[in-house]
């Protein structure tokens, strides 16, 4: 666990984008996301991340409703997954995918325990990234100083 | 817009995914391109002012010239899964209308399959990109889209020589082998981080300006 006794330099969060990407939470896509940004986008990584968990809450619905519905229809859930696989790709959420692509095999295989188990593994690392993401963006806005106050809670 | 030499170039990027059309949005408009996005391939060619009784009539011109005009289009970019028509529809499409088939088509999917991709390029798409799209990848629809736009031979040459220094004709057996190799190079980017930095490197120096005030992790020079 990182201690948070912060100096609020950019370097601190260099430490905490390295330690996220050693981890395994955010791959290079993450940083990829971080070098489209600019003066005239500053906060292009914050609005993805945000609109992400917004459009991926309604994505776990559906698979939510989906598995518990009977009899299980593996297509849809496929199609859901699939959806909301590419979209954690798109932000770097590296071990959100990783679970995906459990789930993914599961589905393919109609297993509905597997998927019902992985699914619980998807929600917790969906739900735990969100908030290192949070504390990332926040710590982001401390570091620029009082003048970059735009953006808000993730999601 | 218009005929200016001058003018930028105009992609119609098509994702059903929003998060995707974001990211392609940027990707495209850190690159200097106008764009504009739309959520499904009934919407593009909506856009492009393609109907669907047109197809039956070969004769009948598909687009009004006023509306050509007023949405030049220089190069398309679609996602290949998506509900209803899919991004191989959407290419077939383009591709069998006499107005739009000159028009580039790039394709972008999430699933590397072999004979996805071929059965793309066959049909006439110019590159396949495994998602998610990067910086990379978006530098090398230049040379596609001055094809279709006439533009001063001298810079047309330089700008050649920048993006890469591969001859643009090539054939298709090749271009697929290419692609291949590309989304194989893609597909171990992440273990291979040092490779990875240094073609990021080369993506920024083509696709972003330098100037930047606020301090940025590179993943280059900090050491933990």
């Amino acid at each position: 666990m990182l201690v948070v006794a912060l100096p609020r330099t950019a370097l601190f969060l260099q430490a905490l984008n390295i330690y996220y990407f050693n981890k395994g939470y955010l791959d290079e896509q993450f940083i990829q996301l971080e070098e489209l940004e600019d003066d005239d986008n500053p906060n292009f990584v914050e609005e993805m991340v945000t609109t992400f968990y917004n459009n991926s809450a309604r994505l776990l619905q559906n698979i939510e409703q989906a598995l518990v519905s009977r009899p299980i229809d593996f297509t849809k859930l496929d199609n859901y997954m699939h959806r909301f696989k590419g979209s954690s790709s798109s932000i770097g959420a590296t071990r959100v995918k990783k679970e995906c692509t459990i789930f993914t095999e599961y589905c393919k295989k109609a297993n509905a325990e597997g998927c019902i188990r992985t699914f619980l593994q998807v929600k917790q690392e969906h739900a735990c990234l969100r908030r290192k993401l949070e504390t990332y963006f926040q710590l982001g806005r401390q570091a620029a100083g009082p003048s970059a106050n735009a953006g808000g809670q993730v999601g | 817009m218009g005929m200016s030499t001058e003018s930028q170039f105009h992609v119609l990027a098509v994702d059903d995914s929003i998060i995707d059309r974001k990211l392609i949005e940027r990707l495209l408009k850190t690159s200097s391109y106008q764009v504009t996005t739309v959520d499904s391939g009934t919407k593009a060619l909506e856009f492009l002012g393609l109907h669907e009784d047109d197809e039956s009539n070969p004769e009948t011109p598909s687009v009004s010239p006023n509306n050509h005009q007023e949405v030049e289009v220089n190069l398309i970019i679609t996602d290949y899964c998506m509900p209803g028509m899919t991004g191989y529809d959407l290419l077939r499409k383009i591709k069998e209308s006499s107005s739009l088939r000159d028009i580039p088509v790039v394709i972008m999917s999430s699933e590397n399959v072999p004979s996805r991709i071929s059965r793309c390029l066959e049909e006439g798409a110019e590159e396949f990109f495994l998602k998610p799209v990067r910086l990379s990848d978006v530098n090398r629809l230049r040379p596609h889209m001055m094809k279709t736009k006439l533009k001063d031979p001298k810079q047309e040459n330089e700008e050649n020589k920048e993006e890469s220094g591969k001859p643009e004709s090539r054939s298709q057996e090749e271009k697929e082998e290419q692609q291949q190799h590309h989304q194989q190079q893609q597909l171990h980017h992440l273990p291979q981080q040092q490779h990875s930095n240094s073609n990021k490197r080369k993506a920024l120096e083509e696709g972003l300006s330098p100037d930047r005030t606020r301090p940025r992790y590179n993943g280059l020079t900090t050491v933990v």
